[in-house]
């Protein structure tokens, strides 16, 4: 029971260190929120739309004309400027007014009358990815439909039925099902692991600065006489009201991905709240580890912020894992993040059972096991060094 | 020419403070020579190829053989399993061991036989957007070309030219633009490369105010300072900061996508022309943030998690013309939302000056609106508590 007091009698004076310092109310509750609302009303649209696109219409007739009506009809583009030639789309395009333009060139109508196959092009912006394959799937859509109308106008004047006029235009016919995301949402597609990856990264920062910031201001041996110098104790009870306020804003975090926004959850929310308290406690843990495993706290900081923002890139949610070199892939495996990321896809996405995710679940519950192992070297570091410039 | 013995004295007295900093070098040295380095490693595929796929063909016909097969062929996909049923396919999509489903109906061949359209069906594991654009795209190029070889056999004697001709009275060709295979590494690195720039700055120079900050509280006065008038402090700092960083960024603008070989057509006069008003409008961003900084490393925890909403806040991934206007607005604040636009349109597009002019004009307003703040800083640290 003794024990107990102690853990609680530091936790006190965390708690009373945390409410006086700004840093703290501001890194773990005003920016983490701050930034979740960001990315989920960044990109409430779920699919952007009206990207901005232009035209160049060299022939300039009726049927030309018809054809750029439908594509402005198009979803996801929006043609807002004509161009009388090539170069000057794409000097608009290099300026960064349009992402796409479609080009007709002069003739066309009459070469399409004659049968005489004419070609028109589109060009999309590769450099933004997004917009620029979306305005390829539309312009593409679009000269597929301009072509097939001419082809259906003909053989319905030979009194085919339109499954006749398709069976002979299209033999084979592909239909995609995106699978649980079928509107091919950007915001879920990235939120569910942007949001988490910044609570992640937060926590691994606020963690060592926490226990630096005694080193620091020369207080760690009042801290440790608390417990009697039982540095098991002491951590627990200074990571304990950190914890809490994690704790909150992972349910946060859940609430805003599932519950305002209600991005697919297909197992119920139970197994994203696993989710998420292992996240938050394997990044705990990880910033304790760093903090007693490097020669000094502010390259454990230092390495949090490397590691933190790597953790982005490395969990694969944005370019898929398979296209890493082989080291990096293994690597992964070291990064919470990349754990939650796949827990997520398997339960709150796929809707799995529990077990496909073990490995993954393992792993994570296994980095509870790193600040175990620099227990004594961390109470070394609290007691005998000194913070020097 | 007191003034300019003065700047230099700050200068030099700041450039010893930077270098011989550990904690400053890793933000201002270590981060911006290695990050781009293990990025371009990350990305050095560009592009996903042979997703793992499996296939249900429920037809077993030669056709839907000759559909997998080229499907197979391509390079986006790779066919690793034949499975009975949808179930058996399901679990190994499950499983991870495949990323895609090909579902062959039963009537296939018989419905091209008999002059019915027949749908073939692709299903996409959500989890990453890549494999469904892989698989979409693969088997509809194989459908396009099949397409055209069935029609050919029905109309005996038809030239290829007017099958096509009639599949497509008007043909058409897609032209992507300055990033040709639409690679990943060339999409985000850029764009990686000028935050890199900004984030770490705003950190080192953050941490040297800190340790100002921490000196200046326990009284140990700077003799290099000591005598100096604020603006000739700032004009000192800004150059130290401006020294390193042009270095920095020779590295990270030209020798970078050099070595991972990263479409770069810039001009060297149009980058150099954008990247001073860039490095300027940092240089005088992180001075004027670095005032909140209480001490050396709150500034590291409170600007970090930054990186990644900035790199959103650009326009580089989500586009810039869907961005709310508030959120825009907020973006206007960082030096990094227009450096991004800019650079990526000058050296992956090829832009020149006048195309950037926007972006160029904006850094200009940055950098004098936050040396005006900076100024204000300094005033306020030199002029007045310490050693006035």
């Amino acid at each position: 029971m003794n024990g107990l007091k102690q853990v609680l009698a530091v936790a006190k004076r965390e708690k009373n260190r945390l409410l006086v310092r700004p840093i703290y109310l501001f890194c773990m509750v005003i920016a983490p929120i701050i930034a979740f609302i960001f990315f989920t009303t960044l990109m409430s649209e779920g699919l952007p739309s009206d990207l901005p696109a232009g035209v160049v219409d060299e022939d300039n007739t009726s049927t030309t004309r018809e054809v750029i009506r439908n594509l402005d009809a198009f979803q996801q583009t929006d043609i807002i400027e004509h161009y009388p030639d090539v170069a000057s789309a794409r000097v608009a395009m290099q300026k960064g007014k349009i992402y796409a333009f479609y080009y007709i060139p002069k003739g066309t109508t009459q070469l399409a009358i004659t049968g005489k196959q004419p070609t028109v092009s589109f060009y999309t912006v590769a450099s933004y990815i997004i917009p620029g394959s979306l305005a390829y799937r539309d312009m593409k859509m679009m000269s597929e439909y301009a072509a097939g109308a001419v082809g259906r106008a003909s053989l319905y004047a030979k009194g085919y039925t339109e499954d006749q006029a398709m069976a002979v235009l299209q033999p084979i016919k592909m239909e995609i099902h995106a699978v649980n995301n079928p509107s091919l949402n950007y915001s879920v597609y990235l939120c569910n692991t942007l949001l988490p990856g910044i609570i992640m990264l937060i926590i691994m920062q606020v963690t060592i600065y926490s226990i630096y910031v005694e080193l620091k201001e020369e207080t760690a041996k009042e801290w440790l006489a608390l417990t009697d110098n039982d540095i098991v104790k002491a951590v627990i009870g200074k990571l304990l009201p950190q914890l809490l306020v994690w704790l909150l804003m992972g349910v946060f975090i859940l609430f805003v991905l599932y519950g305002w926004w209600r991005f697919p959850l297909n197992r119920g929310i139970w197994p994203m709240v696993l989710n998420m308290l292992m996240l938050i406690n394997a990044s705990i843990a990880f910033g304790v580890f760093l903090c007693g495993a490097l020669p000094s706290l502010r390259w454990a900081l230092s390495l949090a912020t490397l590691w933190g923002v790597l953790s982005f890139p490395i969990s694969g949610f944005s370019f898929p894992q398979m296209a890493f070199p082989n080291p990096l892939r293994a690597l992964s495996w070291l990064f919470p993040l990349r754990h939650y990321f796949l827990i997520y896809v398997d339960q709150a996405l796929n809707g799995l059972p529990l077990y496909y995710s073990w490995p993954n679940i393992a792993i994570q519950i296994g980095f509870l096991a790193l600040p175990v192992m620099v227990m004594g070297r961390l109470k070394r570091f609290l007691l005998e060094f000194h913070y020097t410039h | 020419m007191k003034w300019l013995r003065n700047i230099i004295e700050v200068w030099a007295y700041e450039m010893r403070c930077a270098l011989f900093d550990e904690g400053v070098v890793v933000f201002f040295v270590i981060v911006p020579l290695l990050y781009p380095l293990l990025y371009a490693y990350l990305y050095n595929n560009e592009v996903v190829r042979e997703v793992p796929t499996v296939v249900v063909d429920n037809s077993h016909s030669q056709m839907s053989r000759e559909f997998v097969r080229r499907v197979d062929a391509t390079g986006d996909v790779e066919i690793v399993s034949h499975c009975a049923d949808m179930q058996e396919a399901q679990q190994m999509i499950h499983q991870r061991d495949a990323y895609c489903l090909i579902y062959i109906p039963k009537d296939f061949e018989k419905d091209i036989a008999e002059m019915r359209q027949t749908t073939v069906e692709l299903y996409s594991d959500m989890s990453g957007l890549l494999y469904y654009k892989a698989v979409l795209s693969s088997c509809t190029e194989v459908s396009l070309d099949m397409n055209k070889e069935i029609k050919a056999s029905r109309i005996p004697g038809a030239t290829e030219q007017q099958i096509s001709a009639f599949q497509y009275p008007i043909e058409y060709k897609y032209v992507p633009m300055f990033n040709t295979q639409s690679g990943f590494a060339s999409f985000i690195i850029p764009a990686v490369l000028m935050l890199i720039i900004q984030q770490t700055m705003v950190l080192g120079v953050g941490m040297m105010a800190g340790e100002e900050r921490e000196k200046v509280r326990k009284h140990i006065a700077e003799p290099h300072i000591i005598g100096k008038r604020p603006i000739e402090v700032l004009f000192g700092k800004s150059t130290t900061i401006f020294t390193i960083y042009s270095i920095i960024a020779v590295y990270l603008v030209c020798i970078v996508p050099m070595i991972f070989d990263l479409i770069h057509i810039w001009r060297w006069h149009t980058l150099l022309a954008f990247m001073v008003p860039y490095l300027l409008s940092c240089i005088f961003f992180s001075i004027t943030v670095s005032s909140v900084a209480h001490d050396r490393e709150s500034f590291i925890v409170m600007f970090v998690f930054m990186s990644v909403p900035l790199l959103f806040a650009s326009g580089i991934s989500w586009p810039a013309s869907n961005i709310p206007i508030f959120w825009k607005g907020f973006s206007w604040l960082f030096p990094s939302t227009f450096g991004i636009n800019g650079f990526v349109r000058i050296s992956s597009m090829g832009a020149t000056l006048a195309d950037v002019q926007y972006e160029l004009n904006a850094l200009w307003i940055q950098t004098f609106a936050f040396f005006v703040m900076s100024y204000i800083v300094y005033k306020r640290t030199y002029g007045k508590q310490l050693w006035a």
